[in-house]
């Protein structure tokens, strides 16, 4: 019998009653990533790289120049003081290739083809107005896609993750390791940099997945064997260490009930996201919530999905949004559990699964730990259903919706049936005036 | 469909009249119509007791100047159908009544024959006696060896039903015209032919006459001629003459076409591409290219010349051409392929004809909402398209678009004074000149000072010349232009109503002791004096049902017309809240709280039976002049019409009793049509060519749908499902099973667009989110093998869209359905029987589910505030309110009508150019499980 909540038919609270499905792709899409208000591209392992409305599902371009799938995607927006803002997006592909996409006119910029690698990642540092590729090597580009610097070749396995930190820093995972790099202006001026690698971290026992910045004074990383290791931006030392906190956390005693199985794919830390407070961390099946103030999980859901969850996000309003293999996405709201002095009945999705004792339990040892602390869990108030194949990425539209990748080879768009209903009335009316049908016509 | 026929069978015909006039004395149950009819039999359909055929058929005859009028065919060709007809009396009688100027040969002032190029004439014919009326269409067909080369033919549309002759008259008379104009081209074809070949023969005649008369000259050198010289040239002289006599009617015969294009209202015959064909390049630019049928003429056959006399016998002992050797086999055998097409369009009751044409001139014009329900082949009937096209295959489909596109707004004529002024006739005009040149633009110097369509035919019944004699001639040429002027004049006011005009007709008819009444004819203009001509030149092309005397849309008078200054700002929007100032919103109601008031009278009476006659025209131009096409005015009866379309109660107020007699009411019909032999026609059949073929379709829809709703006590909740979007999957092994429940709940399946229906008939592989954006009803196979596990875990992953009806199990999982409106679609107890019958009766209140969607659509303070600062909540609330109050939608009613008005907005927001991007809607509702 599946542990994994069920919600039923009946959503009250989900928006999303109506749907589009964006066709095109011929292979796994793996990656969305937003250009603007209303733009969005999807690429894949197909090598072809999309444009879409996300209001209207219309496909606005296709993108043809990659030979291989492709490996990172990056928005590249100009930081001109110009009015037009010029969206370019770059892609990284297994033909070791880069291109610049201009999405207004959805034609090839520029095309770098002399890397020794594939690219795994690319970020982008708008402060400097430099782009970096991480593959065997990390490379500094400047727009002109000048070759600025590199560094020497790190490893095969090369670097799988980057983020911007303060003072010109990146932060790069090389398998095990969280290696720390300084951008350094050139003697000579211009616009020259050199790069520096400034320290390496080899806190985490297995490869690390995730790399998230929360603020400026914190990022954290997330490891194959559930390590989580919050660290400070500016001396990079290691603020707080959750490891196996999945089975250490709220309810201590429930772990031998519910029998999770402790395999790696189990308990690696997939994706990470995080507001100001908390980081999310989707850890195999489940979802985990930490506080980062008060350095412990608050609330979890551990059995969130039927597999592997693959993608988290926050959104602003408590909600949150999971992908995930088994194909569905998920919306959960990190609820405060009500302080009853007794509860009679545990609320929510325990009861539904033997939690209810252990809950109660907890409930009671928190209460006599800190009785002023709020307790949370996530209380899941939808689920869409649409993709027949893991979902691999989401991008949050706010109002306009959301868009789901899958490797179904198909992007839906979910859109709110309200919303979307009287957008159509306005259109309509919009264009019974245009079209003069208001007037009488004889 | 806008209404049932069976319905309007029952109906009585001066009812809405009398309803408009004056209320009846008796509360209206007690009121028993009385039958018009009633002196003649006992039932409506006995008034053609006195027929002795037992269907329509089409009658060719020719009057033949050797034994004078014979009939040549039958349409049908079936000895039963006329039965104890006589059909060479009633040839006699048709026959005689030709008042074309059928004058040939010789014209005093020319020196050959000319060809008379005949107008075809109109007549409307009745033999009481015999119980037969016609509508008989004569034509002239060309014939070298015929006294003055032509020969008289008729072709006549023979029905019991008076009625349907004068209602049809219109469509009747289009469609044989084009008849006729297909056997006339290739009766020009086979007369060039022959010309040809006597030129031919003519031409070697004088060969041989000229060498002959060489010889004898050579031989004879005595200086003077002997009789048989003299003789011999003599004929030579004949022959030459006769050369030039031939080739100057071959030229005629020739210019036909060029002469004729210039009238503007002259269709020529033009043989259609088959549909593949039809943009293969043939098409031809009117003005570019000429006319097609001059290449008739282009390929002739090499032909053998053989000497003949030069005084062809012209006596009775030779044989004349038969119609078939008259005609060019191919136009030939396509004015058979027209007229039983005729044959089959016109079958059945008038009401049935007229209902039909009605609803579909409705339907045209309703072209916001008429994609969701109606046929899609009926949708994608182009307009007319005057274009010249090679002569290629003519498929009879082609044939049935072509017979639709004649009248692209099937033209509905009640009354007689209606009738009469569309009777139009083009004047002929005979010709004087001599054309010396062969070259075609010779013939553009051929004026026609006299285009007029001249329209005095308004000198009716009253003008008649009342008579002992057998034939009762009503109006003919020879009546009108034996009158004088102001005579004509003066007798012109026809009868006020189509009503009293038609029973004028028919008391009359008990009356009188002839046999034949010619209630009126087209006459040609060869008869009428040119000062005649002249004093009615305003009547060209002017046809009743065209004007715009009625000013169109008519909105009503505001309701409060004080508030002036709020009514300028949303200007724009009022035009819409005017449209049914009584339901929409006001500014003065915003929250829809008051009643609908009750407007004009309401065309439905108390036990709901409809009493709604076949509408006349006017109320329905009147109404649905609009490009939304469906508002009438307020004022006399377009009110009741609306009220009658929207009012909610109807049908629903007495829902039982109206549905029992309406059913009982369409039984009934099928019962007396079915048993009654008097019966004009005794099936049935379909009015239109266009939906002949899906109308097959729609009986066995309606056939098994019948079966659903009685068989299965959760159809509401299925039907439900469709109406309101939600895919509904029919799954079971047998195909067979599962292909006719999904043709059965087909019929509730709202189209998304233009495009076929989103039906799947069998499915077999699982599905997939993007199959429920595409088809909403899906025929499922379920399999045992692990294939089949597949399908079904998909199904159950994807539960949440859709409802599955197991046609193995007879369970259906669907949410709940708690409305009223699918209880009157699919009532278990209902006592229709017949299939097209329920298609109708589906159609019909689907009809007014579109209705209220669109209203519902295209309200503007529904949607969107009314002010800037008004929250959305109110507009929410506002909209909730019209739907439940004013449309008086209950519970799931809403969400039906909802999507429904969301596939309005989706089709008409899309942009011409892109296909508009499917989408899936939804609601998180929970599903149960229902089980017989």
């Amino acid at each position: 019998k599946s542990s994994v909540q069920t919600i039923g038919e009946e959503q009250i609270q989900n928006p999303y009653t109506e749907l589009l499905v964006l066709k095109g792709h011929q292979d796994i899409v793996r990656f969305l990533v937003q250009i603007d208000d209303c733009r969005f591209a999807s690429a894949g392992d197909d090598g072809i790289i999309f444009l879409w409305n996300a209001q209207t599902g219309e496909k606005l371009f296709e993108l043809h120049g990659h030979t291989h799938k492709i490996t990172a995607i990056a928005p590249f927006s100009s930081s001109d003081a110009s009015e037009e803002k010029n969206h370019l997006i770059l892609t990284a592909s297994a033909d070791r290739t880069v291109i610049v996409w201009d999405c207004t006119s959805g034609r090839q910029v520029q095309k770098v083809s002399c890397f020794h690698s594939t690219v795994k990642c690319l970020t982008v540092l708008q402060r400097l107005d430099v782009w970096l590729s991480g593959g065997s090597d990390l490379c500094v580009w400047n727009r002109k896609l000048d070759l600025l610097c590199k560094t020497s070749h790190l490893t095969d396995a090369g670097i799988s993750a980057l983020v911007e930190l303060p003072k010109n820093c990146v932060a790069a995972t090389v398998g095990k390791e969280l290696v720390i790099f300084r951008l350094i202006a050139s003697n000579d001026g211009s616009e020259g940099w050199n790069v520096l690698e400034v320290k390496r971290l080899v806190d985490h026992q297995d490869n690390i997945l995730s790399l998230v910045s929360v603020n400026d004074l914190t990022f954290v990383t997330g490891s194959h064997v559930g390590e989580l290791i919050v660290w400070d931006a500016l001396d990079w030392t290691k603020q707080a260490c959750e490891c196996n906190f999945w089975d250490s956390s709220v309810p201590p005693d429930v772990q031998p009930e519910i029998k999770l199985s402790q395999s790696p794919n189990e308990t690696s830390v997939q994706h990470l996201t995080s507001d100001d407070e908390c980081v999310f961390a989707a850890v195999g099946k489940g979802i985990y919530v930490y506080n980062l103030q008060m350095k412990r999980v608050i609330a979890c859901q551990r059995t969130a999905h039927d597999s592997s969850v693959l993608h988290i996000e926050k959104l602003p309003n408590r909600q949150l949004i999971s992908c995930s293999e088994d194909g569905s996405v998920r919306i959960w709201e990190l609820r405060e559990k009500q302080q009853l002095p007794a509860e009679p009945v545990p609320t929510g999705f325990f009861n539904m699964w033997g939690f209810g004792r252990a809950n109660k339990q907890a409930n009671q040892a928190a209460k006599k730990m800190q009785d002023n602390t709020p307790m949370y869990f996530l209380e899941l108030v939808g689920d869409l259903i649409g993709h027949s194949s893991a979902v691999q990425m989401f991008l949050y539209f706010g109002e306009l919706g959301l868009a789901t990748c899958s490797a179904d080879h198909l992007i839906i768009l979910w859109k709110d049936g309200e919303r979307e209903s009287r957008l159509r009335s306005l259109t309509l009316f919009q264009k019974l005036a245009q079209n003069g049908d208001l007037q009488l016509k004889f | 469909m806008i209404s049932a026929p069976d319905v309007v069978a029952f109906t009585r015909e001066e009812e809405l009249e009398d309803e408009l006039c004056s209320e009846p004395p008796l509360p209206e149950e007690y009121s028993v119509p009385l039958f018009p009819f009633a002196s003649h039999g006992a039932n409506p359909w006995a008034k053609v007791a006195g027929s002795k055929f037992t269907r329509d058929f089409i009658l060719i005859s020719e009057f033949s100047e050797q034994v004078g009028p014979q009939p040549l065919l039958t349409i049908p060709d079936d000895a039963k159908v006329s039965g104890t007809f006589d059909l060479n009396y009633f040839s006699l009688r048709i026959m005689s009544v030709d008042y074309q100027a059928s004058f040939v040969g010789h014209p005093p002032g020319s020196a050959y024959p000319k060809l008379n190029f005949v107008e075809d004439s109109k007549v409307v014919l009745g033999d009481s006696k015999e119980g037969a009326f016609a509508y008989v269409h004569h034509l002239t067909l060309y014939d070298l060896e015929a006294r003055g080369f032509v020969r008289p033919f008729c072709m006549a549309y023979i029905s019991a039903d008076e009625h349907k002759i004068m209602q049809q008259f219109q469509e009747l008379s289009a469609e044989f015209s084009r008849a006729s104009e297909c056997l006339k081209t290739g009766n020009r074809k086979a007369f060039a032919n022959e010309l040809e070949k006597k030129l031919k023969d003519l031409d070697y005649t004088r060969t041989v006459l000229h060498n002959e008369t060489e010889i004898q000259k050579k031989a004879n050198d005595k200086g003077y001629y002997t009789t048989q010289a003299i003789e011999k040239a003599n004929e030579l002289a004949s022959v030459e003459k006769s050369i030039i006599e031939h080739q100057d009617l071959l030229k005629q015969i020739r210019s036909y076409p060029y002469r004729k294009l210039k009238e503007s209202d002259f269709h020529p015959y033009e043989p259609e591409c088959a549909p593949g064909q039809a943009n293969a390049g043939c098409g031809r630019d009117l003005t570019a290219s000429e006319p097609a049928e001059t290449h008739l003429y282009a390929h002739v056959p090499s032909y053998t010349p053989k000497l003949i006399k030069a005084k062809s016998a012209k006596c009775f002992d030779k044989k004349l051409k038969t119609l078939e050797e008259l005609c060019d086999i191919y136009f030939f055998t396509q004015t058979l392929d027209q007229l039983h097409q005729i044959e089959r369009t016109f079958r059945g009751d008038v009401c049935y004809l007229l209902t039909d044409q009605i609803s579909r001139a409705l339907l045209k014009q309703q072209s916001v909402t008429n994609f969701l329900f109606e046929d899609v082949s009926f949708l994608d009937e182009k307009p007319p398209e005057k274009q010249y096209r090679g002569c290629r295959g003519l498929g009879q489909d082609v044939v049935d678009r072509k017979c639709s596109e004649e009248s692209p707004a099937p033209k509905v004529v009640i009354s007689l004074g209606a009738y009469k002024s569309s009777v139009e006739c083009v004047p002929i005009k005979m010709e004087q000149e001599i054309e010396d040149s062969q070259e075609p633009k010779m013939t553009e110097s051929v004026t026609f000072d006299h285009q007029e369509n001249l329209d005095y035919l308004d000198a009716d019944i009253k003008g008649s010349i009342s008579s002992g004699e057998s034939i009762e001639v009503l109006g003919t040429e020879k009546s009108a232009s034996g009158l004088t002027k102001s005579e004509s004049q003066a007798s012109l006011p026809v009868s006020p109503s189509p009503q009293a005009g038609r029973s004028k007709v028919g008391s009359r008819r008990t009356v009188s002791e002839d046999s034949i009444e010619v209630l009126s004819t087209c006459p040609s203009e060869s008869l009428i004096p040119e000062d005649f001509k002249a004093s009615y030149p305003s009547a060209i092309n002017e046809e009743p049902y065209a004007d715009d005397e009625e000013g169109g849309l008519r909105f009503a008078p505001k309701l409060n017309p004080d508030n002036a200054d709020e009514q300028e700002d949303v200007s724009k929007q009022d035009n819409l809240v005017q449209v049914d100032s009584s339901c929409c919103i006001g500014k003065e109601s915003p929250n829809f709280l008051e009643p609908l008031p009750d407007l004009g009278q309401k065309p439905c009476d108390e036990d709901g039976v409809v009493r709604i006659p076949p509408q006349p025209y006017r109320q329905a131009e009147q109404g649905l002049r609009g490009s939304f096409g469906g508002f009438p005015s307020h004022d006399g009866i377009s009110g009741g019409f609306l009220s009658y379309e929207l009012d909610s109660r109807y049908l629903t107020g007495s829902r039982e009793v109206s549905k029992s007699s309406l059913d009982e009411c369409s039984d009934s019909t099928s019962y007396i049509s079915s048993a009654a032999s008097t019966c004009s026609d005794r099936t049935p059949s379909p009015a239109h060519p266009a939906c002949q073929a899906s109308e097959r379709h729609k009986k066995k829809a309606g056939q098994n749908a019948l079966r659903f709703i009685r068989q299965y006590p959760f159809a509401h909740p299925a039907i439900y499902s469709l109406l309101s979007g939600r895919t509904l999957i029919v799954l079971g092994e047998e195909e067979a099973i599962v292909k006719k429940l999904v043709t059965a709940l087909s019929i509730f399946v709202p189209n998304c667009g233009v495009y076929a229906k989103p039906v799947k008939h069998w499915v077999t592989s699982p599905l997939h989110v993007v199959d429920f954006q595409k088809w909403k009803l899906i025929g499922l196979q379920r399999m045992a093998s692990p294939a089949g596990v597949n399908v079904l875990h998909a199904l159950s992953r994807y539960s949440r869209y859709v409802s599955v009806l197991d046609a193995d199990s007879k369970t259906l999982r669907c949410p709940l359905y708690k409305g009223t409106l699918v209880s009157r679609l699919a009532d278990h107890r209902t006592q229709i029987k017949r299939g097209s019958t329920y298609y109708m009766h589906v159609q019909s209140i689907l009809t007014q589910l579109c209705s209220k969607a669109f209203l519902f659509t295209f309200c503007h303070h529904l949607h969107l505030p009314i002010s800037e600062r008004e929250p959305e909540e109110s507009v929410v609330n506002r909209r909730m309110n019209f739907l439940k109050l004013q449309l008086g939608l209950a519970n799931e009613d809403i969400k039906i009508v909802q999507y429904l008005a969301e596939l309005l907005k989706l089709q008409y927001i899309q942009e011409p150019g892109q296909g508009v991007n499917p989408l899936l809607r939804f609601d998180y509702v929970p599903s149960f499980l229902y089980k017989i």
